[in-house]
């Protein structure tokens, strides 16, 4: 599980039926400091209340499809939570 | 698996139910060498760590399930242990 920034939204009105009424974003990974780091992605909004700006974490692989109210679904990101502080030690 | 040093802690109010109640911490991916190689999890904590704790983390859905006791939950990330000590032969390290 990695932080993310929210930084835009998916609409695709054709897709396979296990995936509708979920929301997709397009997210950029962070690494710890909140700095970009790797290519952003597609995630489904497993929160469903997301949107750009926020500091999202998300899970990838398999276990982003377990997020989902159906769980044999095409998805391998998932934003699983919101984030309100990120505290690290001062090392 | 993996060791890991606790590095932080993150704070989340609106999350995926499976996560309610659960402690989440910043882990930091250790090198042979003990210092952080760069890489990081979110990890549900299960052994009661804390900042700077040197850690075990299982990286794997399954066994994260299996731990948490839960049949269905997308976490995979999990510290399940407390490192006290790691002994690696000189001869099994390149560098």
């Amino acid at each position: 599980m990695q932080l993310a920034r929210v930084i835009g939204t998916v609409v695709a009105t054709q897709k396979y039926e296990g995936l509708q009424g979920i929301k997709f974003l397009v997210v950029q990974p962070l690494d710890k400091r909140q700095q970009p780091e790797g290519e952003p992605v597609v995630a489904a909004d497993a929160t469903a209340q997301a949107g750009p700006g926020e500091l999202v974490f998300i899970v990838g692989s398999r276990e982003a499809a377990q997020a989902m109210p159906i769980k044999f679904v095409p998805v391998d990101h998932a934003v699983v939570g919101i984030v309100d502080e990120v505290e690290l030690s001062k090392q | 698996m993996y060791i890991g040093q606790v590095a932080g802690t993150v704070v989340a109010t609106i999350k995926h139910e499976a996560f309610r109640g659960r402690k989440l911490l910043l882990v930091d991916r250790l090198g042979l060498d003990n210092q952080p190689s760069g890489e990081y999890d979110i990890c549900v904590d299960t052994a009661q760590a804390g900042v700077g704790d040197r850690v075990l983390v299982l990286d794997e859905g399954n066994g994260a399930r299996q731990v948490l006791r839960l049949h269905e939950a997308p976490i995979r990330a999990v510290i399940v242990g407390i490192v006290d000590d790691v002994d690696v032969e000189a001869c099994a390290v390149s560098s």
